[in-house]
Protein backbone atom coordinates (compact mmCIF):
# COMPACT_ATOMS: atom_id res chain seq x y z
CA UNK A 1 0.00 0.00 0.00
CA UNK A 2 1.39 3.51 -0.55
CA UNK A 3 2.51 5.62 2.33
CA UNK A 4 0.58 8.54 1.06
CA UNK A 5 -2.98 7.01 0.92
CA UNK A 6 -5.07 8.70 3.44
CA UNK A 7 -8.37 6.41 4.56
CA UNK A 8 -11.55 8.56 4.45
CA UNK A 9 -13.85 8.09 7.40
CA UNK A 10 -17.50 8.51 7.50
CA UNK A 11 -18.95 8.54 10.61
CA UNK A 12 -22.53 8.99 11.82
CA UNK A 13 -22.71 9.66 15.44
CA UNK A 14 -25.03 9.71 17.94
CA UNK A 15 -25.96 13.30 19.38
CA UNK A 16 -26.28 11.81 23.02
CA UNK A 17 -22.52 10.06 23.09
CA UNK A 18 -20.53 9.41 20.79
CA UNK A 19 -21.14 13.15 18.98
CA UNK A 20 -20.38 14.51 22.74
CA UNK A 21 -17.36 12.34 23.31
CA UNK A 22 -15.97 13.64 20.18
CA UNK A 23 -16.60 16.98 21.22
CA UNK A 24 -15.05 16.29 24.58
CA UNK A 25 -12.10 15.47 22.77
CA UNK A 26 -11.96 17.82 20.76
CA UNK A 27 -12.63 20.50 24.04
CA UNK A 28 -9.67 18.28 26.16
CA UNK A 29 -7.41 19.00 23.19
CA UNK A 30 -7.02 15.38 22.43
CA UNK A 31 -5.59 15.10 18.92
CA UNK A 32 -7.00 12.39 16.27
CA UNK A 33 -6.69 11.79 12.66
CA UNK A 34 -8.54 14.61 10.87
CA UNK A 35 -8.87 11.28 8.45
CA UNK A 36 -13.23 11.10 10.18
CA UNK A 37 -15.41 13.51 8.94
CA UNK A 38 -18.45 13.25 10.93
CA UNK A 39 -22.19 13.32 10.55
CA UNK A 40 -24.18 14.36 13.71
CA UNK A 41 -27.73 11.91 14.35
CA UNK A 42 -30.08 11.85 16.73
CA UNK A 43 -29.70 8.27 17.58
CA UNK A 44 -26.97 5.65 15.98
CA UNK A 45 -30.46 3.64 15.72
CA UNK A 46 -31.36 6.78 12.79
CA UNK A 47 -28.39 5.26 10.59
CA UNK A 48 -30.45 3.92 7.46
CA UNK A 49 -28.38 1.08 5.88
CA UNK A 50 -28.88 2.90 2.90
CA UNK A 51 -27.09 5.99 4.64
CA UNK A 52 -23.93 3.78 4.74
CA UNK A 53 -23.98 2.51 1.17
CA UNK A 54 -24.33 5.71 -0.02
CA UNK A 55 -21.53 6.48 1.93
CA UNK A 56 -19.30 3.81 0.94
CA UNK A 57 -20.74 4.17 -3.19
CA UNK A 58 -19.61 7.64 -3.04
CA UNK A 59 -16.16 6.68 -2.22
CA UNK A 60 -15.34 6.72 1.53
CA UNK A 61 -12.87 4.46 3.08
CA UNK A 62 -14.76 3.65 6.27
CA UNK A 63 -17.92 4.19 8.07
CA UNK A 64 -18.41 4.30 11.61
CA UNK A 65 -21.20 4.25 13.63
CA UNK A 66 -21.01 5.58 17.08
CA UNK A 67 -23.40 4.36 19.95
CA UNK A 68 -24.80 4.76 23.20
CA UNK A 69 -23.69 1.30 25.17
CA UNK A 70 -26.44 -0.84 25.72
CA UNK A 71 -28.65 0.19 28.33
CA UNK A 72 -28.00 3.76 27.76
CA UNK A 73 -29.54 4.74 24.43
CA UNK A 74 -31.92 8.07 24.61
CA UNK A 75 -34.52 6.43 22.79
CA UNK A 76 -34.31 2.94 25.01
CA UNK A 77 -33.39 0.89 22.07
CA UNK A 78 -31.94 2.58 19.18
CA UNK A 79 -28.64 1.09 19.08
CA UNK A 80 -29.61 -2.75 19.98
CA UNK A 81 -31.78 -1.83 16.35
CA UNK A 82 -28.34 -0.27 15.05
CA UNK A 83 -26.26 -3.77 15.93
CA UNK A 84 -28.83 -5.50 13.89
CA UNK A 85 -28.31 -3.45 10.83
CA UNK A 86 -24.54 -3.46 10.72
CA UNK A 87 -24.63 -7.14 11.36
CA UNK A 88 -27.42 -7.16 8.01
CA UNK A 89 -24.56 -4.95 6.53
CA UNK A 90 -21.75 -6.87 7.30
CA UNK A 91 -22.80 -10.22 5.42
CA UNK A 92 -24.03 -8.00 2.46
CA UNK A 93 -21.29 -6.21 1.86
CA UNK A 94 -19.02 -9.37 3.24
CA UNK A 95 -20.84 -11.32 0.48
CA UNK A 96 -19.15 -8.76 -1.98
CA UNK A 97 -15.45 -8.70 -0.66
CA UNK A 98 -15.89 -5.92 1.42
CA UNK A 99 -13.95 -6.10 4.71
CA UNK A 100 -16.22 -6.43 7.76
CA UNK A 101 -13.72 -3.95 9.32
CA UNK A 102 -14.48 -1.29 6.60
CA UNK A 103 -17.94 -0.87 8.84
CA UNK A 104 -17.51 -0.26 12.56
CA UNK A 105 -20.26 0.08 15.14
CA UNK A 106 -18.83 1.38 18.45
CA UNK A 107 -20.02 1.95 21.94
CA UNK A 108 -18.63 5.41 22.87
CA UNK A 109 -20.31 6.83 25.94
CA UNK A 110 -20.56 10.88 26.02
CA UNK A 111 -17.79 11.25 28.68
CA UNK A 112 -15.18 8.59 27.01
CA UNK A 113 -13.59 11.33 24.47
CA UNK A 114 -10.61 9.14 25.03
CA UNK A 115 -12.18 6.58 23.76
CA UNK A 116 -13.59 8.60 20.82
CA UNK A 117 -10.54 9.42 20.14
CA UNK A 118 -8.34 6.20 20.57
CA UNK A 119 -11.38 4.13 17.90
CA UNK A 120 -10.55 7.05 15.15
CA UNK A 121 -7.09 6.26 15.28
CA UNK A 122 -7.48 2.32 15.55
CA UNK A 123 -9.83 2.72 12.54
CA UNK A 124 -7.89 5.15 10.61
CA UNK A 125 -4.36 2.57 11.38
CA UNK A 126 -6.74 -0.59 10.06
CA UNK A 127 -7.77 1.13 7.06
CA UNK A 128 -4.71 2.17 5.74
CA UNK A 129 -3.54 -1.44 5.83
CA UNK A 130 -6.71 -2.34 4.68
CA UNK A 131 -5.72 0.45 1.47
CA UNK A 132 -8.78 2.37 -0.68
CA UNK A 133 -12.39 0.73 -0.65
CA UNK A 134 -13.35 -1.72 -3.52
CA UNK A 135 -16.24 0.65 -3.95
CA UNK A 136 -14.54 3.52 -4.28
CA UNK A 137 -13.89 5.31 -7.71
CA UNK A 138 -16.46 2.93 -9.72
CA UNK A 139 -18.00 4.57 -12.92
CA UNK A 140 -21.23 2.73 -11.50
CA UNK A 141 -23.10 3.72 -8.63
CA UNK B 1 -50.58 -37.66 9.66
CA UNK B 2 -54.14 -38.31 8.22
CA UNK B 3 -54.37 -38.90 4.44
CA UNK B 4 -57.09 -39.87 1.73
CA UNK B 5 -56.03 -41.10 -1.20
CA UNK B 6 -57.33 -39.31 -4.74
CA UNK B 7 -58.24 -41.30 -7.75
CA UNK B 8 -56.89 -39.32 -10.64
CA UNK B 9 -57.51 -42.23 -13.30
CA UNK B 10 -59.88 -39.68 -14.90
CA UNK B 11 -57.01 -36.98 -14.72
CA UNK B 12 -55.51 -35.07 -12.08
CA UNK B 13 -57.52 -31.72 -12.24
CA UNK B 14 -60.83 -33.79 -12.49
CA UNK B 15 -60.30 -34.90 -9.27
CA UNK B 16 -59.53 -31.82 -7.69
CA UNK B 17 -62.45 -30.38 -9.38
CA UNK B 18 -64.42 -32.88 -7.69
CA UNK B 19 -62.36 -32.17 -4.25
CA UNK B 20 -62.62 -28.36 -4.39
CA UNK B 21 -66.36 -28.45 -5.74
CA UNK B 22 -67.33 -30.91 -2.86
CA UNK B 23 -65.30 -28.02 -0.17
CA UNK B 24 -67.98 -25.61 -1.77
CA UNK B 25 -70.93 -27.11 -1.78
CA UNK B 26 -70.42 -28.56 1.49
CA UNK B 27 -70.01 -24.68 2.70
CA UNK B 28 -66.18 -25.83 4.38
CA UNK B 29 -65.29 -22.48 2.15
CA UNK B 30 -67.16 -19.90 0.05
CA UNK B 31 -64.72 -19.68 -2.70
CA UNK B 32 -61.66 -21.29 -3.72
CA UNK B 33 -58.14 -19.22 -5.24
CA UNK B 34 -56.61 -21.83 -7.25
CA UNK B 35 -54.46 -21.43 -10.50
CA UNK B 36 -56.95 -21.94 -13.50
CA UNK B 37 -56.49 -21.66 -17.23
CA UNK B 38 -58.34 -18.27 -18.62
CA UNK B 39 -60.66 -18.00 -21.43
CA UNK B 40 -58.36 -18.40 -24.64
CA UNK B 41 -57.50 -21.88 -22.24
CA UNK B 42 -53.46 -21.39 -22.23
CA UNK B 43 -52.31 -18.77 -19.53
CA UNK B 44 -53.23 -20.13 -15.92
CA UNK B 45 -53.63 -17.04 -13.24
CA UNK B 46 -55.01 -17.41 -10.33
CA UNK B 47 -58.38 -17.20 -9.95
CA UNK B 48 -60.98 -16.27 -6.94
CA UNK B 49 -63.86 -19.22 -7.65
CA UNK B 50 -67.03 -18.94 -5.91
CA UNK B 51 -69.06 -21.08 -8.28
CA UNK B 52 -68.76 -24.95 -8.86
CA UNK B 53 -69.11 -24.55 -12.73
CA UNK B 54 -66.48 -22.67 -12.79
CA UNK B 55 -64.21 -25.10 -10.99
CA UNK B 56 -63.97 -26.87 -15.10
CA UNK B 57 -60.78 -24.86 -16.52
CA UNK B 58 -58.66 -24.90 -12.93
CA UNK B 59 -55.23 -26.61 -13.58
CA UNK B 60 -53.07 -25.91 -10.85
CA UNK B 61 -50.27 -28.38 -11.35
CA UNK B 62 -49.45 -26.61 -14.76
CA UNK B 63 -46.04 -25.97 -14.59
CA UNK B 64 -45.95 -22.25 -14.59
CA UNK B 65 -46.56 -19.31 -11.96
CA UNK B 66 -47.22 -16.13 -13.91
CA UNK B 67 -46.45 -14.31 -10.55
CA UNK B 68 -45.85 -15.11 -7.01
CA UNK B 69 -49.89 -15.66 -5.83
CA UNK B 70 -48.48 -14.42 -2.13
CA UNK B 71 -49.43 -11.30 -3.36
CA UNK B 72 -52.80 -12.00 -4.61
CA UNK B 73 -53.22 -13.54 -1.07
CA UNK B 74 -52.12 -10.44 0.52
CA UNK B 75 -54.84 -8.70 -1.64
CA UNK B 76 -57.55 -10.57 -0.84
CA UNK B 77 -56.98 -10.96 3.01
CA UNK B 78 -54.96 -7.49 3.69
CA UNK B 79 -58.14 -6.46 5.14
CA UNK B 80 -60.12 -9.59 5.47
CA UNK B 81 -63.74 -10.69 4.17
CA UNK B 82 -64.25 -12.97 7.04
CA UNK B 83 -65.33 -15.63 4.93
CA UNK B 84 -63.39 -18.81 4.20
CA UNK B 85 -61.76 -19.22 1.05
CA UNK B 86 -59.14 -21.99 0.12
CA UNK B 87 -56.27 -21.30 -1.56
CA UNK B 88 -54.15 -23.68 -3.56
CA UNK B 89 -50.18 -22.70 -3.48
CA UNK B 90 -46.69 -23.75 -4.37
CA UNK B 91 -44.11 -23.64 -1.50
CA UNK B 92 -42.32 -20.43 -2.99
CA UNK B 93 -46.41 -18.45 -2.81
CA UNK B 94 -46.84 -20.10 0.65
CA UNK B 95 -43.41 -19.17 2.57
CA UNK B 96 -43.88 -16.11 1.12
CA UNK B 97 -47.86 -15.68 2.21
CA UNK B 98 -46.11 -16.42 5.96
CA UNK B 99 -43.39 -13.67 5.67
CA UNK B 100 -46.33 -11.24 4.46
CA UNK B 101 -48.34 -12.15 7.20
CA UNK B 102 -45.84 -11.31 9.48
CA UNK B 103 -45.55 -7.77 8.06
CA UNK B 104 -49.35 -7.51 8.51
CA UNK B 105 -49.94 -7.87 5.03
CA UNK B 106 -51.64 -10.50 4.89
CA UNK B 107 -54.31 -12.81 7.50
CA UNK B 108 -54.19 -16.32 7.67
CA UNK B 109 -57.86 -16.41 9.77
CA UNK B 110 -60.18 -16.87 6.72
CA UNK B 111 -57.53 -19.37 4.69
CA UNK B 112 -57.70 -23.14 4.11
CA UNK B 113 -54.42 -23.26 2.76
CA UNK B 114 -53.95 -26.07 0.21
CA UNK B 115 -50.11 -26.53 -0.59
CA UNK B 116 -49.29 -28.21 -3.62
CA UNK B 117 -46.33 -30.25 -4.56
CA UNK B 118 -44.24 -28.60 -7.13
CA UNK B 119 -41.59 -30.34 -9.55
CA UNK B 120 -40.96 -26.87 -10.94
CA UNK B 121 -42.19 -24.21 -12.96
CA UNK B 122 -41.12 -23.03 -17.23
CA UNK B 123 -40.40 -19.21 -17.85
CA UNK B 124 -44.02 -17.93 -18.65
CA UNK B 125 -42.92 -17.50 -22.36
CA UNK B 126 -41.91 -21.15 -22.31
CA UNK B 127 -44.86 -22.67 -20.85
CA UNK B 128 -46.79 -20.88 -23.36
CA UNK B 129 -45.10 -22.69 -26.33
CA UNK B 130 -45.30 -25.92 -24.63
CA UNK B 131 -49.10 -25.57 -23.62
CA UNK B 132 -49.32 -24.76 -27.15
CA UNK B 133 -48.68 -27.97 -28.42
CA UNK B 134 -49.58 -30.50 -25.88
CA UNK B 135 -53.17 -29.70 -24.50
CA UNK B 136 -52.33 -31.66 -21.20
CA UNK B 137 -49.42 -30.16 -20.73
CA UNK B 138 -49.60 -30.73 -16.60
CA UNK B 139 -50.17 -34.18 -16.91
CA UNK B 140 -47.66 -35.03 -19.38
CA UNK B 141 -45.51 -33.29 -17.11
CA UNK B 142 -45.83 -34.16 -13.76
CA UNK B 143 -46.49 -37.92 -15.07
CA UNK B 144 -42.61 -37.46 -16.04
CA UNK B 145 -41.27 -36.08 -13.14
CA UNK B 146 -43.20 -38.54 -10.81
CA UNK B 147 -42.16 -41.42 -12.74
CA UNK B 148 -38.54 -39.82 -12.43
CA UNK B 149 -38.35 -38.87 -16.03
CA UNK B 150 -37.14 -34.97 -14.88
CA UNK B 151 -38.71 -32.16 -15.91
CA UNK B 152 -37.37 -31.02 -18.94
CA UNK B 153 -39.77 -30.99 -21.58
CA UNK B 154 -38.78 -30.29 -25.51
CA UNK B 155 -35.40 -29.19 -24.39
CA UNK B 156 -36.78 -27.26 -21.96
CA UNK B 157 -35.98 -26.94 -18.33
CA UNK B 158 -37.60 -25.80 -15.54
CA UNK B 159 -36.13 -21.94 -14.39
CA UNK B 160 -33.15 -21.72 -12.42
CA UNK B 161 -34.49 -21.10 -9.37
CA UNK B 162 -36.63 -24.25 -9.39
CA UNK B 163 -33.95 -26.31 -10.37
CA UNK B 164 -32.15 -25.47 -6.64
CA UNK B 165 -35.62 -25.52 -5.00
CA UNK B 166 -35.19 -27.36 -1.67
CA UNK B 167 -38.52 -27.15 -0.76
CA UNK B 168 -40.62 -28.88 -3.33
CA UNK B 169 -43.15 -29.75 -0.90
CA UNK B 170 -45.48 -27.24 1.53
CA UNK B 171 -44.92 -27.65 5.56
CA UNK B 172 -47.34 -25.13 6.68
CA UNK B 173 -50.78 -25.78 4.80
CA UNK B 174 -53.25 -27.51 6.29
CA UNK B 175 -54.11 -30.10 3.35
CA UNK B 176 -51.26 -30.84 0.88
CA UNK B 177 -51.56 -32.21 -2.37
CA UNK B 178 -49.09 -34.62 -2.81
CA UNK B 179 -47.73 -36.02 -5.96
CA UNK B 180 -43.97 -36.97 -5.13
CA UNK B 181 -43.93 -40.74 -4.76
CA UNK B 182 -47.78 -41.17 -5.71
CA UNK B 183 -48.15 -42.16 -9.51
CA UNK B 184 -50.45 -39.22 -10.87
CA UNK B 185 -51.90 -41.19 -13.79
CA UNK B 186 -53.75 -43.36 -11.21
CA UNK B 187 -53.56 -41.47 -7.84
CA UNK B 188 -52.30 -38.85 -5.65
CA UNK B 189 -52.87 -38.37 -2.21
CA UNK B 190 -54.14 -35.24 0.41
CA UNK B 191 -52.61 -35.22 3.53
CA UNK B 192 -54.17 -33.42 6.31
CA UNK B 193 -51.74 -31.14 8.60
CA UNK B 194 -53.65 -29.89 11.17
CA UNK B 195 -57.10 -29.73 12.64
CA UNK B 196 -58.33 -27.24 9.90
CA UNK B 197 -57.14 -29.74 7.33
CA UNK B 198 -58.66 -33.12 9.09
CA UNK B 199 -61.97 -31.07 9.22
CA UNK B 200 -62.04 -30.50 5.25
CA UNK B 201 -61.35 -34.04 4.38
CA UNK B 202 -63.79 -35.38 6.66
CA UNK B 203 -66.33 -32.42 5.21
CA UNK B 204 -65.52 -33.92 1.88
CA UNK B 205 -66.35 -37.45 3.32
CA UNK B 206 -62.94 -39.05 2.14
CA UNK B 207 -61.79 -42.68 3.20
CA UNK B 208 -59.05 -41.44 5.73
CA UNK B 209 -55.99 -43.45 6.77
CA UNK B 210 -53.61 -42.78 9.55
CA UNK B 211 -49.82 -42.15 8.56
CA UNK B 212 -47.78 -41.67 5.76
CA UNK B 213 -48.57 -42.61 2.23
CA UNK B 214 -46.43 -45.84 1.15
CA UNK B 215 -42.59 -44.64 -0.38
CA UNK B 216 -43.73 -41.06 -0.03
CA UNK B 217 -40.94 -39.90 2.48
CA UNK B 218 -38.65 -41.59 0.22
CA UNK B 219 -39.49 -40.19 -3.10
CA UNK B 220 -39.55 -36.46 -1.11
CA UNK B 221 -36.02 -36.71 0.89
CA UNK B 222 -34.74 -38.18 -2.80
CA UNK B 223 -36.25 -34.92 -4.77
CA UNK B 224 -34.75 -32.93 -2.02
CA UNK B 225 -31.26 -34.27 -1.96
CA UNK B 226 -30.97 -33.59 -5.33
CA UNK B 227 -32.40 -30.19 -5.16
CA UNK B 228 -30.04 -29.66 -2.68
CA UNK B 229 -27.02 -30.75 -4.37
CA UNK B 230 -27.90 -28.50 -7.77
CA UNK B 231 -28.10 -25.81 -4.94
CA UNK B 232 -24.69 -26.31 -4.02
CA UNK B 233 -22.87 -26.22 -6.95
CA UNK B 234 -25.06 -23.03 -8.47
CA UNK B 235 -24.44 -21.45 -5.20
CA UNK B 236 -20.52 -22.17 -5.10
CA UNK B 237 -19.67 -21.42 -9.31
CA UNK B 238 -21.83 -18.30 -9.00
CA UNK B 239 -20.38 -16.96 -5.77
CA UNK B 240 -16.56 -17.66 -7.46
CA UNK B 241 -17.90 -15.55 -10.07
CA UNK B 242 -19.31 -12.50 -7.62
CA UNK B 243 -17.24 -12.12 -4.55
CA UNK B 244 -16.17 -8.71 -5.30
CA UNK B 245 -17.63 -5.26 -5.97
CA UNK B 246 -16.51 -5.93 -10.07
CA UNK B 247 -18.39 -9.41 -9.66
CA UNK B 248 -21.08 -7.37 -9.03
CA UNK B 249 -20.97 -5.21 -10.96
CA UNK B 250 -20.33 -7.00 -13.63
CA UNK B 251 -23.87 -9.02 -13.20
CA UNK B 252 -26.01 -6.22 -12.66
CA UNK B 253 -24.41 -4.17 -15.94
CA UNK B 254 -27.34 -4.44 -17.71
CA UNK B 255 -29.31 -2.77 -15.14
CA UNK B 256 -32.03 -0.64 -16.76
CA UNK B 257 -33.74 0.27 -13.62
CA UNK B 258 -37.23 -1.19 -14.30
CA UNK B 259 -37.64 -2.21 -10.88
CA UNK B 260 -39.38 -5.25 -12.21
CA UNK B 261 -37.35 -7.38 -9.35
CA UNK B 262 -39.00 -5.56 -6.72
CA UNK B 263 -42.39 -5.39 -8.38
CA UNK B 264 -42.33 -8.99 -8.88
CA UNK B 265 -41.10 -10.25 -5.31
CA UNK B 266 -43.38 -11.09 -2.87
CA UNK B 267 -41.35 -10.30 -0.27
CA UNK B 268 -40.41 -6.66 -0.92
CA UNK B 269 -42.99 -5.01 1.58
CA UNK B 270 -42.51 -1.56 1.68
CA UNK B 271 -45.69 0.03 -0.20
CA UNK B 272 -44.11 2.93 -1.69
CA UNK B 273 -40.29 1.90 -3.08
CA UNK B 274 -37.85 4.98 -1.94
CA UNK B 275 -36.38 4.39 -5.62
CA UNK B 276 -39.15 5.90 -7.04
CA UNK B 277 -39.57 9.00 -4.67
CA UNK B 278 -38.49 12.38 -4.91
CA UNK B 279 -34.72 11.13 -3.11
CA UNK B 280 -33.66 9.89 -6.48
CA UNK B 281 -34.94 12.19 -8.43
CA UNK B 282 -31.53 14.29 -8.95
CA UNK B 283 -30.84 17.88 -9.48
CA UNK B 284 -29.20 17.98 -12.93
CA UNK B 285 -25.82 19.64 -11.16
CA UNK B 286 -25.69 16.43 -9.19
CA UNK B 287 -25.35 14.13 -12.08
CA UNK B 288 -22.68 17.16 -13.55
CA UNK B 289 -21.06 16.93 -10.08
CA UNK B 290 -20.91 13.15 -10.50
CA UNK B 291 -19.61 13.08 -14.14
CA UNK B 292 -16.77 15.20 -13.37
CA UNK B 293 -15.92 12.99 -9.70
CA UNK B 294 -15.82 10.00 -11.52
CA UNK B 295 -15.20 11.20 -15.46
CA UNK B 296 -17.58 9.12 -16.91
CA UNK B 297 -21.22 8.36 -15.11
CA UNK B 298 -23.08 5.24 -16.28
CA UNK B 299 -26.86 5.81 -16.36
CA UNK B 300 -28.94 5.41 -15.51
CA UNK B 301 -27.43 5.93 -12.00
CA UNK B 302 -28.72 4.10 -8.48
CA UNK B 303 -28.30 0.36 -10.20
CA UNK B 304 -26.17 -1.19 -7.26
CA UNK B 305 -27.51 1.29 -4.63
CA UNK B 306 -30.68 -0.03 -5.36
CA UNK B 307 -29.95 -4.07 -5.74
CA UNK B 308 -27.61 -3.46 -2.55
CA UNK B 309 -30.50 -1.79 -0.51
CA UNK B 310 -32.56 -4.39 -1.37
CA UNK B 311 -30.62 -7.05 -0.37
CA UNK B 312 -30.57 -4.99 2.91
CA UNK B 313 -34.31 -5.03 2.81
CA UNK B 314 -35.50 -8.31 1.88
CA UNK B 315 -32.54 -11.11 1.97
CA UNK B 316 -33.51 -12.13 5.21
CA UNK B 317 -36.96 -13.45 3.75
CA UNK B 318 -35.77 -14.01 0.57
CA UNK B 319 -38.16 -17.49 -0.33
CA UNK B 320 -36.45 -18.04 -3.53
CA UNK B 321 -39.35 -17.94 -6.06
CA UNK B 322 -37.10 -16.54 -8.40
CA UNK B 323 -39.85 -14.41 -9.85
CA UNK B 324 -37.34 -11.72 -9.85
CA UNK B 325 -35.31 -13.38 -12.84
CA UNK B 326 -38.27 -14.46 -14.65
CA UNK B 327 -39.54 -10.58 -14.23
CA UNK B 328 -35.84 -8.95 -15.33
CA UNK B 329 -35.65 -7.84 -19.17
CA UNK B 330 -32.10 -8.22 -19.58
CA UNK B 331 -31.45 -11.91 -17.94
CA UNK B 332 -29.61 -10.47 -14.98
CA UNK B 333 -29.04 -12.79 -12.24
CA UNK B 334 -30.98 -11.59 -9.57
CA UNK B 335 -32.38 -14.77 -7.98
CA UNK B 336 -28.69 -15.90 -8.21
CA UNK B 337 -27.40 -12.94 -6.67
CA UNK B 338 -30.35 -12.20 -3.90
CA UNK B 339 -29.89 -16.35 -2.86
CA UNK B 340 -26.60 -16.40 -2.24
CA UNK B 341 -26.50 -13.51 -0.30
CA UNK B 342 -29.84 -15.02 1.92
CA UNK B 343 -28.17 -17.72 2.28
CA UNK B 344 -25.21 -15.59 4.15
CA UNK B 345 -27.83 -13.02 5.86
CA UNK B 346 -30.41 -15.66 6.75
CA UNK B 347 -27.60 -17.97 8.26
CA UNK B 348 -26.28 -15.22 10.50
CA UNK B 349 -29.59 -14.56 12.22
CA UNK B 350 -30.98 -17.90 12.09
CA UNK B 351 -33.74 -17.37 10.18
CA UNK B 352 -35.75 -19.48 8.01
CA UNK B 353 -38.55 -17.21 6.16
CA UNK B 354 -41.79 -18.91 5.82
CA UNK B 355 -41.59 -21.30 7.89
CA UNK B 356 -42.49 -20.42 11.53
CA UNK B 357 -45.27 -17.66 12.33
CA UNK B 358 -44.33 -17.38 15.86
CA UNK B 359 -40.31 -16.42 14.72
CA UNK B 360 -39.80 -12.55 14.57
CA UNK B 361 -38.32 -11.36 10.72
CA UNK B 362 -35.03 -10.53 11.86
CA UNK B 363 -35.26 -6.67 11.58
CA UNK B 364 -38.20 -6.91 13.52
CA UNK B 365 -36.38 -7.76 16.86
CA UNK B 366 -33.69 -7.65 18.80
CA UNK B 367 -32.41 -8.98 21.82
CA UNK B 368 -30.43 -7.28 24.20
CA UNK B 369 -27.41 -10.13 25.00
CA UNK B 370 -26.50 -10.75 21.33
CA UNK B 371 -24.17 -10.08 18.38
CA UNK B 372 -21.31 -8.67 20.66
CA UNK B 373 -19.05 -9.53 17.82
CA UNK B 374 -20.22 -6.64 15.86
CA UNK B 375 -18.59 -4.43 18.09
CA UNK B 376 -16.16 -6.51 20.11
CA UNK B 377 -16.80 -4.80 23.49
CA UNK B 378 -18.08 -5.60 26.79
CA UNK B 379 -18.70 -3.54 29.59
Amino acid sequence: MSKDFEPTITAFLCNWCTFTAADLAGTSRLSYPANVKIIRMMCSGMVDPKFVLKAFLEGTDGVFIGGCWPGDCHYINGNMKARRRVALLHEVLGRFGVDRDRLWLRWVAASEGNMFAETVEEMTSRLMELGPCEMKGKKVA
Amino acid sequence: MQYATLNTSEGLNQALETLLGDLLDKGVVEAVMVPTRQFHKRVVMQSLIANRADLADLDPFAPVVTTNAAKQVAALTNRPAGRPVAVVLRSCELRAVIELVKLHQSHLDDLLLIGLDCYGRYENNAYLALAAGDEHLSATFVAQAASGGGTTLEGVEITAACQVCEYPVCDSVDLRLAVVGAEPGKQVWIEALTDKGREALASAKLEVAEGDPDGRTEAVGALVAQREAAKKQLFEEFTAQTDSIDGLQDALAGCINCYNCRVACPACYCRECVFVTDTFRHDGEQYMAWAEKRGLLKLPTDTTFYHLTRMVHMSTLCVGCGQCSSACPNDLPIMELFRTVSEKTQIRFGYVPGQDLQEAQPMATFHDEELDEVTGQSK
